[in-house]
């Protein structure tokens, strides 16, 4: 038997140690990554494993991390960069969407810069400003990057080593308020292919999207609506860019209703293109609109208050009721 | 207009050849260029000579709506050569978007680098082929991707003796400009080449001008000092002065290999020419300024060198010149005659793996072109 009960963090913790052991290309960097383990612990124990020319506690420079990844890559490593938090991105922008997007295609298919960056990312924990974000659309938007966001401890395990396997820049976007989520880990049978979605609760009467740290809140919702008799279907995305839309039209021709929910902001999010996509692909099932439930525009609200910003089980029912009302 | 002409500082430059051409010795740096004699000399001449005539080409190329647009280099020839001509085959470049003269001496061919500028590729040549790195349009987001190679270098390399790194160590080069000096990009790559002792040279060609915002106002020390704050050596280095900075750079390349980390090189030149064929100078420096350059020419000073020790006739400054003209025509015939690319081609390269949306997307439109197979550039039905 291969199953271990982990917390989603000590999946990646897992996934990570198996990518270093296999890949001795492979490494890690990051702020606080080595010693520390990270200000999550995901790291935790690795410098021991595989040294420090391996694990590299960096100097303080998001730009600078991701752009010695880059560097590194080119010259054949296959760094993991870790940015601490979310909103600490930033100043790795111009690297990111300028540079690591656009190395392939820059060298005319010759080589890229296969590097992924971890993100710790979304709210929900109580913190201050910049630590709770979900930035993203931001990078979805930009060609040349994939980007993921696990929900659960085994696809964090499997989808981690996909994600280091993957030949492109993945953005690997963590759900922190999901990390002590505890779950059965398979070691031996491989998730599915990050780039697919997944109906993680089949249903017939309404579809939710989702991914990362909303995916329990989904199921949540899901649950209390089949008490009011719905059966809801729900898709955990998995991968954010590209989206598997066939899965998701699938689900939305069987159901006819389709709410999307994320943390992020509602508007240019994830969720809009979306609803556009699934508008043209399956506008003669749809017997609602599509619905977003996502976060307001405007900054990222205090702790004190951001349990009214968060999408949450009410929230994603409000959004069924509206969608059966139609 | 700034009303001020911008004399360069003299204050501890490395100098080996004076504006005059006179050789000077200098007890530290005579020992690095022991190797070069009159043929040598000459060669660097010769690729001073032939980056002008391209340059030259390049910009009429522009001028005559066949570029988009040229990055001259006038001025900067000993600067490129000079370092470039330091460096080993195995050594890797980060280049800005003016090191011609540089990729000459990488051997990379000049047509192949009007690609880029004629609106065909966003690369143009490949960089494996001569360690020289794709030009970098974001001003210094090449910095750090160089000390991240050099990062590579080093784990690569680890446990060599001092031996082999001698013999086979590599490093880097990383060119910027004293306009790219200022972005943060220059900082985290120094700060991060510096904590690991990483084997990169930062070369600064200092051309005293940001497009139009002189030097003084990017940094009011010479930016050789700004080493000393990373805890490096920085060095100045008279730029025109295609001995010395030959010189200066060997030195810094064998203390990279060495395993004795980072430096940073300001070579302090001119930019002769405008930015780019879209700037205009005379909106924002005095002729004067231009002019008090001209006397710095580093091709007048190494040709003078050359005549005034008879290390070079009559004859081979002709056939420089000659070539030069062979080497413009055949980059104007190879330019012009590059086939223009297909939109549908730039699909392939967004990902190394199958992607749908590049997929679906690419489908659509080869679908949509085909709808006007049939149809010609007016629009009538064949």
């Amino acid at each position: 038997m291969s199953t271990t009960t982990m917390t989603l963090a000590k999946a990646i913790t897992a996934g990570l140690d198996k990518v270093l052991a296999s890949n001795p290309k492979s490494l890690l960097i990051g702020e606080d990554i080595g010693r520390l383990g990270g200000v999550y612990r995901v790291t935790d124990g690795l410098i021991d494993s595989y040294g420090a020319d391996r694990v590299i506690d960096s100097p303080l420079g998001e730009a600078g991390i991701i752009g010695t990844s880059i560097g590194m890559a080119i010259r054949g490593y296959a760094p993991i960069a870790e940015i601490q938090f979310d909103g600490f991105v930033f100043p790795a922008f111009n690297q990111i969407t300028t540079q690591l997007a656009k190395m392939r295609a820059r060298s005319e298919g010759r080589f890229g810069a296969p590097v992924v960056i971890r993100i710790p990312y979304g709210g929900g924990i109580g913190s201050i400003e910049h630590h709770s974000e979900s930035p993203e659309a931001l990078f979805a938007h930009t060609a040349g990057l994939r980007i993921m966001a696990p929900s659960n401890a085994h696809d964090a395990y499997w989808m981690i080593q996909q994600a280091a396997a993957c030949q492109d820049p993945v953005i690997f976007f963590e759900p922190k308020r999901r990390y002590w989520l505890k779950g059965e880990v398979d070691t031996e049978n491989p998730a599915a292919d990050a780039f697919k979605a997944q109906i993680i609760r089949p249903g017939e009467d309404a579809t939710i999207v989702t991914y990362g740290p909303l995916v329990p809140v989904a199921l949540a919702a899901a649950e209390a609506a089949r008490e009011d008799g719905r059966s809801v279907e729900v898709i955990d995305l998995r991968s954010v860019s590209p989206i598997d839309f066939d899965t998701i039209t699938e689900s939305v021709e069987k159901t006819g209703r389709l709410i999307v929910t994320h943390e992020a902001p509602t508007f240019g999010g994830i969720g809009g293109e979306i609803a556009a996509r699934i508008s043209e692909r399956a506008f003669l099932s749809l017997e609602a609109p599509v619905i977003r439930v996502g976060g307001f525009h405007m900054p990222y609200p205090v702790a004190k208050v951001e349990e009214q910003y968060l999408p949450d089980i009410d929230k994603v029912l409000e959004a069924l009721d509206r969608s059966f009302a139609y | 207009m700034t009303n001020t002409v911008h004399e360069p500082s003299e204050q501890a430059l490395i100098q080996l050849l004076t504006p005059e051409g006179e050789r000077r010795s200098h007890a530290e740096y005579d020992s690095y260029i022991q190797d070069v004699d009159a043929e040598m000399l000459r060669g660097f001449y010769r690729d001073m000579a032939l980056t002008r005539r391209f340059d030259q080409e390049a910009t009429a190329l522009q001028r005559q709506g066949q570029l988009a647009l040229w990055v001259p280099l006038r001025g900067q020839e000993a600067a490129q050569i000079g370092s470039g001509r330091a460096t080993r085959p195995s050594d890797y470049i980060f280049p800005t978007y003016r090191e011609h003269g540089v990729a000459l001496t990488r051997n990379v061919d000049f047509p192949q680098m009007l690609r880029i500028f004629r609106g065909i590729s966003n690369g143009g040549w490949d960089p494996r082929e001569n360690n020289f790195h794709m030009y970098t349009m974001v001003l210094a987001a090449q910095m750090p991707h160089a000390t991240g190679y050099a990062m590579g270098i080093q784990r690569d390399q680890a446990g060599w003796d001092a031996e082999r790194l001698e013999k086979d160590g590599e490093a880097v080069v990383a060119y910027f400009g004293d306009g790219s000096s200022t972005e943060g990009e220059v900082h985290e790559s120094m700060v991060f080449a510096a904590s690991f002792n990483s084997p990169v040279v930062f070369f600064c060609q200092n051309n005293q001008w940001a497009i139009s915002v002189p030097f003084h106002v990017q940094s009011k020390v010479p930016l050789a000092d700004r080493a000393a704050g990373y805890g490096f050596p920085g060095i100045r280095v008279d730029g025109n002065d295609v001995l010395a900075v030959l010189a200066v750079t060997r030195w810094a390349l064998e203390r990279a290999r060495r395993g004795e980390g980072p430096v940073l090189i300001e070579a302090v030149t001119y930019r002769m020419s405008a930015h780019t064929t879209a700037d205009d100078p005379t909106k924002y420096r005095l002729d004067a300024d231009e002019e008090a350059w001209v006397g710095r020419d580093p091709l007048a000073r190494l040709e003078k060198h050359l005549r005034d020790n008879d290390l070079a006739d009559e004859l081979f400054f002709k056939q420089v010149a000659v070539d030069g003209d062979e080497m413009a025509t055949r980059v104007r015939i190879e330019a012009m005659a590059f086939p223009d690319p297909e939109l549908s081609q730039s699909f392939a390269n967004v990902y190394a793996e199958a992607h749908p949306l590049i997929q679906e997307e690419l489908k659509w439109h080869l679908e949509y072109e085909a709808g006007f197979a049939d149809t010609t550039e007016e629009g009538a039905t064949r």
